[in-house]
């Protein structure tokens, strides 16, 4: 089965007054796909949803939406809905009347109409909230009649805005998989905003990751993290530990070089092109082991001193001050079989596989 | 009610007496058999009420007051309106210097709007009568319109007409639809707050009513004769009755249909 690319976005920017805040993006998405915008506040992430929503019209370039250009199309007129951040349901209506609201233009008999309304309301979990107003609901539930609302209007495309971002963590942790579920069983494209990457890594078949109006990768979750394509997307999806180093000498696939705080460490089947001789060298906290005497299933094992511990109860961080250097290293566990206290000396070991090389 | 604060309880006592003593001494004349406003009273009488009755003259004024105050008030109010959603909700050209000019006529003493009305309205070779006076109403109220108004709607959440275009709705319908209904609190002060200004209104009335007297206008002619005074007494304890009933109709308007916790103020 081919899958279609439903949005098109192509060479598109976006400027209030000298403020560049989109720079020539171009971005598909897929029918039926979860797509994130992923970026701290700021990076444009918002202003694209709503130039997809139709709030905001590009500076240059063009939105398809199933090969039409709608890129002029005012958002009635668009066959997407949005969530919006703080849900905007209407405060003068009840839940019926808000979820009723689009429907107005289909002239729908009364029974068509409360079946529609039924069937949103059973798809959110709010059965019975019909004669409620927004001041009698809960953040999750104004949440769940905001999405209850733009679904009964079956939208080809769901836009949510940080949909998630007022709720506590816990329920936040049950909308997602709810939001995922919904989402699979629908099958319609969901671009979904959010500045939380562990949220955008559970829920998303893909995810853009943004900064200062760029797209820097556009990948599926688990690619993000293994393949980060520069430092900055690195750093922004979970922890990473950057490692300045210089190339001493390459010699058909294997690189020697020189890492800053460990010394001389050969890379081998190496293949990236190198283009400049200073690079950055990252490796995850987990992919580094912490032990009192030295692993020797591991190429590298290097002398610390634990300097902090922070438990999260599924794992543990070490941060471990290297020996001869000022250099703090991240470490996760996932279980403390060796305790450790602060103050403690220990060792670190990695294998020189898990060392990738990280474009600036 | 029980208060522990006393202090606070004697400065509310005299705050409330001096604001509405005076004005309570209206209603206790207009039963005193007496031409004269001075203690002791006399004896209870009807007679004020009766004779005010039969004034047609006060009838003619009274139906003039009302006619112009509807017309400024609502007039006065559309345009205020749509004002207020171009200051809040586009990017006006010269904002402050715009905004600045609409609130003039709040700072401008009245008596030179009244004197500039009156040399235009004359220039051109208009009668004076209850047009200019309308007028110069619409001209007087709007400002205080476009204030409850602006403060309005920039308390409202834009996303939610947004939410309305989104799911659908053109600019006409999202107004009626979303816009509107929330305002609506905001359009009820605004024109009974106009009608109120416009009803009491003296000095613009003075000046271009000519023998189209309102209200005011003609309570004022009044107090020139003694004997013809008391029936004014009558007429003010009427007002005061009617402003009353007014102000708590917009209150139990404005709980009306809402939920309870909902703040929907009349707030100004």
């Amino acid at each position: 089965m081919s899958i279609k690319n439903y949005i098109k976005i192509k060479n598109l920017s976006k400027s209030f007054g000298d403020v560049e805040v989109l720079k020539n993006i171009n971005l598909e998405v897929e029918e039926g796909e979860f797509f994130s915008l992923l970026g701290p506040s700021g990076c444009g992430k918002t202003t694209l949803l709503r130039i997809l929503a139709g709030f905001e019209y590009p500076s240059e370039g063009e939105v398809f939406f199933d090969d039409t250009n709608v890129t002029s199309l005012p958002p009635n007129l668009r066959p997407s809905n949005m969530v919006f951040q703080n849900y905007a349901i209407f405060p003068h209506i009840n839940v019926q009347r808000n979820i009723e609201f689009g429907l107005r233009k289909e002239n729908l008999s009364k029974d068509e109409m409360q079946q529609r309304v039924e069937n949103a309301l059973k798809m959110v979990q709010l059965e019975g909230y019909e004669n409620r107003y927004s001041n009698q609901l809960s953040g999750g539930q104004r949440q769940r009649i905001a999405l209850a609302r733009a679904l009964v209007k079956q939208p080809k495309v769901l836009l949510l805005d940080e949909p998630l971002g007022a709720l506590d963590k816990k329920l936040r942790e049950e909308m997602q998989i709810e939001l995922r579920n919904l989402q699979k069983s629908l099958g319609i494209t969901f671009i979904f905003v959010t500045h939380d990457q562990e949220e955008a890594m559970t829920m998303s078949d893909r995810i853009a990751v943004m900064d200062e109006g760029n797209i820097l990768q556009v990948s599926p979750p688990k690619e993000i993290y293994h393949n980060p394509k520069n430092k900055f997307v690195s750093q922004f999806i979970g922890n990473i530990n950057i490692l300045g180093a210089k190339i001493k000498s390459v010699s058909n696939e294997n690189l020697l070089i020189e890492v800053d705080c460990f010394g001389s460490i050969q890379l081998k089947n190496y293949q990236q092109i190198i283009e400049n001789d200073r690079i950055n060298i990252a490796i995850r906290p987990e992919e580094i082991t912490i032990s009192k005497i030295s692993d020797s299933n591991y190429d590298y094992n290097f002398q610390g001193n634990v300097k902090n511990i922070s438990f999260y109860g599924e794992s543990t961080y070490f941060y471990v001050q290297l020996n001869n250097s000022d250099k703090i290293l991240m470490v996760s566990k996932n279980e403390t079989k060796e305790p450790f206290s602060e103050n403690d000396n220990c060792f670190v070991n990695f294998s020189s596989n898990n060392l990738k090389i990280i474009k600036d | 009610m029980y208060n522990k604060n006393n202090t606070l309880f004697i400065y509310c006592v005299f705050y409330f007496a001096f604001l509405y003593i005076p004005v309570l001494l209206l209603p206790i004349f207009s039963f005193n058999d007496s031409f004269h406003m001075v203690f002791p009273l006399k004896g209870f009488t009807f007679d004020w009420y009766i004779q005010m009755w039969n004034k047609s003259r006060l009838h003619q004024a009274l139906f003039n007051s009302i006619k112009v105050g509807i017309i400024a008030s609502v007039v006065s109010t559309f345009i205020a309106l749509f004002a207020a959603k171009a200051f809040t909700r586009y990017k006006v050209k010269f904002h402050g210097l715009s905004y600045g000019a609409i609130l003039l006529p709040f700072i401008i003493p009245e008596i030179i709007i009244a004197v500039a009305l009156i040399v235009i309205w004359t220039s051109m070779g208009l009668k004076l009568g209850l047009i200019p006076v309308t007028i110069s109403h619409i001209l007087f109220c709007t400002p205080f319109c476009m204030l409850i108004l602006i403060s309005r709607m920039e308390g409202f959440d834009k996303s939610l007409e947004e939410a309305s275009m989104d799911l659908g709705e053109n600019s006409f319908w999202t107004f009626w639809r979303v816009t509107f209904p929330l305002l609506l609190p905001g359009i009820i002060a605004s024109l009974l707050l106009a009608f109120v200004i416009s009803f009491d209104e003296f000095i613009l009335a003075f000046f271009l009513s000519s023998s189209d007297q309102t209200l005011p206008i003609y309570m004022w002619s009044q107090l020139r004769f003694p004997k013809k005074f008391p029936h004014i007494l009558a007429l003010g304890a009427i007002i005061i009755i009617v402003t009353s009933l007014i102000v708590m109709t917009a209150y139990w308007l404005r709980n009306l249909g809402q939920g309870k916790k909902k703040d929907f103020s009349i707030g100004i």
